[in-house]
């Protein structure tokens, strides 16, 4: 066969293969990390992955910023386990994500150098602690109408990881819910900072469920491969549905004039988003990228003398077993 | 300057939800032994009382099938019809069997 041949039958052989591939997925097959993959599917799944794992831990973050300030031990308690739930999160992703054949290290690398993305609902401040009910409420509400739809996404390790992150999630949205009721039956200035964080915190939640649909580069591919199942703008719009009447109960308001309820469609009509801002964010320069990246970046240098010594006591300590063997 | 350090070798973990079932397959995390593969584990895996028993595995001690020898692998059973009961005709007077 000459070179040209060979290349032709190699094309043809990986061909089929990609189509064998994306039928098993029609069918909702799992695909599991030893299984034969495009290697854009690859690629298109450590992105993603990788860039949810750093939401969770970039995330915990604006929260850790209230833990010794909570108003009660109550509190204080329930602000630590949801924190300690994102670490887990975080773990369980960059699990699923190495099983793509990448290391940790180089996980880091990429978030560390700007290279990989994090949700850019994480660069905002978090000011009074009314945030931590607006964190609760609207960005782990959010969160999981991203998530829910990925415990049946075609790569099995990944489904696997959501399926555990989305069972935790209902109590931080809850908690902060709570939260914000608690403050909203309260004193006419704890109403007034409650309203205050939804101001500040409604539309960043919104861009959280990403660029509209006309402007999404992803959306065909990833929703042939289930790692979506609706568009942004659907999802979004379900995320205002459900939220409005939720505030309501609340007695605030959401900072959007243009907000009116749509009985012909059945769905809230909602004001224009500022993309200018969600993109200068991503970009960026939003109120605390540079503060989120130090933190991150310090935590794991000023940490590599405690991996050192973990792992020289390890190895110390496994090598006096074998000498004791011997 | 110093030599670059080795990093926490990857674990298994596996995890018994309670007496009577099997240990099942969690997920995976990196610690410097197993001893502290252990405690990661319990933090990880069990903050909400989903274990009562839980093995680590080195990953690197896994010996795995391969997919792509599935065929070799796998499909010398499937012509084996003889070792499911239904191929076995007996009249439908036989009965509790
Ligand atoms: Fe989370
Ligand atoms: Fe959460």
């Amino acid at each position: 066969m000459s070179e040209k041949e060979v290349k032709n039958t190699w094309a043809e052989r990986s061909r089929s293969l990609e189509e064998i591939f994306e039928a098993r997925i029609a069918r909702d097959e799992k695909i599991e990390p030893k299984d034969w993959m495009p290697e854009k599917y690859r690629q298109t799944h450590i992105r993603q992955i990788s860039q949810h794992a750093h939401s969770e831990v970039v995330g915990m973050l604006p929260e850790g910023n209230w833990i010794t300030r909570a108003p009660s031990l109550r509190r204080k308690a329930a602000l630590l386990a949801k924190i300690q739930d994102e670490a887990g999160h975080g773990l369980y992703l960059y699990s699923a994500c190495e099983t793509l054949g990448i290391s940790r290290d180089e996980l880091y690398e990429q978030l560390h150098s700007g290279k990989a993305k994090y949700s850019s609902i994480f660069n905002y401040p978090t000011i009074t602690w009314a945030d931590m009910g607006a964190i609760g409420w609207l960005v782990d509400g959010a969160a999981i109408i991203n998530q829910v739809p990925l415990c049946n996404t075609s790569f099995g390790p990944y489904a696997r990881a959501m399926v555990r992150v989305c069972k935790e999630e209902s109590f931080h949205q809850r908690q902060g819910y709570e939260i914000m009721l608690t403050l909203c039956r309260g004193s006419e200035e704890q109403k007034a900072m409650a309203q205050d964080a939804l101001n500040r915190w409604w539309w960043p939640s919104l861009m959280m469920l990403g660029p509209t649909d006309a402007e999404s580069v992803h959306t065909e591919q990833s929703m042939k491969w289930k790692l979506k199942r609706k568009s942004n703008d659907e999802l979004r719009q379900q995320f205002i549905d459900q939220t409005v009447p939720q505030a309501d109960i609340l007695g605030i308001t959401m900072p959007d004039p243009d907000l009116k309820w749509n009985e012909k469609t059945g769905h809230y009509d909602f004001g224009e988003i500022d993309w200018e801002e969600f993109w200068q964010v991503v970009k960026g320069h939003g109120p605390c990228n540079k503060e989120r990246m130090t933190a991150r970046i310090n935590a794991w240098n000023n940490g590599e003398w405690v991996r050192d010594a973990a792992m020289a006591h390890a190895e110390k300590n496994a090598n006096k077993k074998v000498a004791k063997a011997s | 300057m110093s030599v670059k350090k080795k990093n926490w070798p990857l674990w298994e973990i596996f995890v018994r939800s309670k007496n009577g079932l099997e240990h099942r397959h969690f997920g995976s995390l990196h610690a410097a032994d197993a001893e502290m593969a252990m405690e990661n584990a319990r933090d990880v895996y069990t903050r909400r009382n989903e274990g009562v028993s839980i093995w680590v595995v080195e990953s690197k001690n896994i010996t795995a099938s391969n997919p792509a020898e599935n065929g070799e692998m796998f499909e010398p059973a499937q012509d084996k019809v003889y070792r499911h009961p239904t191929f076995y005709h007996l009249p439908d007077e036989v009965k509790h069997m």
